[in-house]
């Protein structure tokens, strides 16, 4: 059930295996590549299912978009593999597993998805989100975090329930058939995730971004240019959705913001580290967190900003030690609002 | 007995001496789970020489005295069992010096934690003191006389170890000082002169009213963390708190296991650092402490996200804390049971069925004392003070928990009267009898708190 749809033949003859070629945490020559792959198209022990660190940055390589990060999270499941420790994984599974106390609410668009980060509902406030409806909670979580736990079958049981549930309590009785997703990883998990793993959506998605440039339109007569030099830390779950990086450059242009340009950025983006700390790798993390920010401070950044809160949460008190403002793209808009 | 009230009011202030029914009712109880017992009379003495007086008084009419502190042990030891008086030393709550270069504080009896945790934050900013996981107005004397132990616990033992000196009211009225201060004008240290400390140490106040004392001071330093390291095995726990504690780098690690996360044991350490770089050292030297489980998959650390450290560096710690109303209606009590490392598995396995057994959700905490040499192993219930069948069940389970720490082998910490019995069934007889000899001696007529370490 929920197979990925993955074309063996389109990787067996991929000549540049930019996947594994393009890794920034895994460095291999191209017969290298070539041997790593063979092993794990056959389900073989491979060291790619070891030291992958789970950035997803893969699944933006392929120039198929043929899953190569999704069939690399499976097979590390069919071999046992615990990319976190087991009882980590576990407790996580507990902590993060549907609560069951979700109830029908009517709602009327925009909504805003929060997914679990109900505790982020303060952040839909002024008059970028003037109007909307927000639905959170544990029950219609997406799930997709599981790819860093080599817990694909978790997704494939709980990504379902969760879309069932916004069907059968939010949109079944009201006139609301698309979402704004906060998150890029909803985004990713409704856009891209599900259809690889054959999950019918019944919603179409909004991202957030492309929901704030509506938004700034509307207001434009009302935005100050901040004037400000901004780094972007994508996140993780951005190397699923490609195409609404655009958005970024955008958003800066309309609120005035000058993204710098940096080494780490756009397809050379770093994690946040939280995978990598999940994962037992501190050092590595250490290392990754270290060469971003400097990063971002020698490109002359005044603010780091973010879409994804876990990569905020994570990365803020390194942010701001460094001397910059860890802020979520929303905030910033509202900045250049003058709310 | 005697009206002594015109006397007592001559002594500390008519202000300070009630006999009303209202005080009465509140100094009979704490918020556990024990019977009330009510004072004939509470005094607030301000001085030494007003307890002097007190005593004196007391001990020419024969009438008990219970001194209190926070009254916050929720094991019922400031219960007045015999009735008389409760002295309350609240008043006496002025810290007297600081000895910043070797590091103590001369403080009276009643200054409570946050008075003295605010004091050095204001005062004294690169020191700290061991703050136990007890309301800020528990006081450093009382914590001290139970054993109690706190944030630093895990490299600096029991807060009864790191007492210094102290000034003592004998049951008999004398003043005496114990420690290097009998001595010298410096309260550095209990050695090297004959320990006499014990004589007050874990007495439950039958052995006479300490006023001051000095207790050890820590380096506060600039920059801390904390590392959640998770096991589904409660076997390998012994083992994890052994390695770790081995590092000498953790200033606190407790185990949290508790009915909201069944299953999982969650080792919580802190550390601290004067840099970045040493911060990181120490965390490296506890990563490579544990490598073994992890390699194992049978432990990892967890992610603690900056922005949720804070909670678990908090002194006191809140969250803890909050558990003591899970039931609502204020009622909270715990066996804090101090026994070796090695019963670690065998304890939570005990805590689980005894939960279970009586319907009561299971809340374990411990805090490792002493570099891992034991452990003050928790057993906490919650429960509603208006529901007279809660507390029933409650006692029951409490009374069930000591039973079972005495047979493995561990001892109830401030252990309320009824657990006292308990204990001394399983004491040497002779341990028992060198016991009422010292007090026969200190305390000819039995005024001290009565009642308690007695069967």
């Amino acid at each position: 059930m929920y197979e990925l749809k993955y074309d063996k033949d389109i990787c067996a003859t991929c000549e540049t295996i930019d996947c594994l070629m393009r890794c920034q945490y895994m460095e291999m020559d191209l017969e290298s590549a070539r041997q790593e792959r063979e092993r794990i198209l056959n389900g073989e022990d491979s060291r790619v299912l070891t030291d992958c660190v789970t950035c997803y940055a893969c699944e933006e390589y392929c120039p198929f978009n043929n899953h190569p990060f999704y069939l690399i999270v499976d097979r590390q499941e069919e071999k046992g593999i615990w990319p976190v420790p087991k009882p980590a994984t576990n407790q996580q599974l507990v902590i993060m597993a549907p609560q069951s106390d979700i109830a029908p609410k009517k709602i009327q668009s925009p909504t805003i998805n929060m997914c679990a980060f109900s505790m982020l509902e303060g952040c839909i406030r002024g008059s970028l989100f003037e109007g909307t409806s927000i639905i959170s909670g544990s029950d219609i979580f997406c799930n997709i975090m599981w790819l860093h736990f080599a817990k694909n079958s978790t997704i494939r049981e709980r990504l379902p329930k969760a879309i069932d549930n916004i069907r059968e309590y939010y949109l079944k009785d009201s006139d609301v058939d698309e979402l704004v997703h906060f998150h890029d990883e909803c985004y990713g998990a409704y856009t891209h995730l599900a259809p690889a793993f054959g999950i019918e959506v019944p919603f179409s998605s909004i991202h957030l971004f492309e929901y704030l440039i509506r938004r700034l339109d509307d207001l434009k007569d009302r935005i100050t240019p901040i004037n400000q030099k901004v780094a972007y830390q994508r996140p993780c779950s951005s190397r699923l959705i490609p195409e609404t990086q655009h958005f970024v450059d955008e958003i800066f242009t309309r609120i005035g913001a000058d993204r710098v340009d940096r080494k780490y950025d756009r397809e050379n983006a770093l994690c946040c580290t939280f995978a990598q700390q999940a994962q037992q790798r501190d050092e590595t993390a250490d290392d990754v967190l270290k060469r971003n920010i400097d990063d971002m401070v020698e490109a002359g950044a005044a603010y780091c900003v973010f879409n994804c809160p876990a990569c905020f949460f994570t990365m803020s008190e390194a942010v701001t030690n460094s001397g910059m403002m860890p802020i979520l793209m929303s905030d910033l808009c509202q900045i250049a609002l003058g709310e | 007995m005697k009206n002594i009230d015109k006397e007592l009011a001559d002594i500390v202030g008519s202000e300070f001496v009630s006999n009303h029914p209202e005080e009465k009712f509140i100094y009979s109880r704490d918020m556990g789970t024990m019977e009330p017992a009510f004072p004939d009379l509470v005094v607030m003495p301000n001085t030494t020489e007003e307890i002097q007086k007190i005593v004196q008084l007391a001990n020419r009419e024969e009438i008990p005295i219970t001194p209190m502190g926070g009254g916050l042990t929720l094991s019922g030891l400031v219960r007045p069992l015999k009735g008389g008086i409760v002295m309350d030393l609240k008043r006496m709550n002025r810290i007297i010096a600081v000895n910043e270069k070797s590091r103590y504080v001369i403080t009276e009896a009643g200054t409570s934690q946050g008075m003295l945790q605010a004091y050095l934050k204001k005062h004294h900013p690169s020191l700290k003191h061991s703050v136990p996981d007890a309301p800020p107005i528990a006081t450093i004397a009382g914590n001290v006389l139970i054993h109690g132990s706190g944030h630093i616990s895990q490299s600096g033992g029991f807060h009864s170890e790191m007492l210094n000196g102290m000034e003592v009211v004998m049951p008999t009225g004398e003043v005496v000082r114990i420690g290097s201060c009998a001595t010298s004008p410096y309260w550095f240290s209990r050695a090297p002169l004959p320990d006499l400390a014990g004589l007050f140490l874990g007495w439950a106040g039958t052995t006479g009213i300490v006023t001051k004392l000095a207790i050890k001071l820590y380096p506060n330093r600039l920059f801390n963390d904390v590392k959640a390291f998770v096991t589904e095995d409660s076997e390998q726990v012994a083992e994890v708190i052994h390695r770790v504690t081995g590092t000498q780098v953790a200033e606190d690690v407790n185990v949290v296991m508790s009915s909201r996360m069944p299953g999982f044991q969650i080792v919580f350490m802190t550390y601290s650092a004067d840099t970045k770089e040493e911060l990181t050292w120490k965390r490296n030297l506890i990563r490579a402490s544990l490598k073994k489980f992890i390699d194992d998959n049978v432990g990892g650390f967890m992610v603690v996200l900056p922005v949720l450290k804070g909670d678990f560096l908090e002194v006191p710690m809140k969250n803890i804390t909050q558990f003591a109303d899970e039931m609502q209606g204020g009622g909270f009590e715990y066996i804090g049971a101090i026994m070796p490392i090695e019963l670690f598995s065998e304890a939570y396995r005990t805590g689980i069925e005894i939960a279970d057994h009586f319907g009561i959700p299971h809340f374990i905490i411990v805090r490792v004392v002493g570099l891992g040499h034991c452990m003050m192993f928790a057993y906490a219930y919650a429960f509603n003070r208006a529901d007279e069948a809660d507390i029933k069940k409650v006692q029951a389970a409490l009374e069930d928990t000591n039973r079972k720490v005495l047979q493995m082998g561990g001892i109830p910490w401030k252990a309320e009267a009824p657990a006292q019995k308990q204990i001394i069934e399983h004491m040497d007889p002779n341990t028992f009898a060198l016991m009422n000899r010292i007090r026969a001696v200190l305390d000819p007529k039995g005024i001290m708190n009565p009642g308690n370490w007695e069967v």
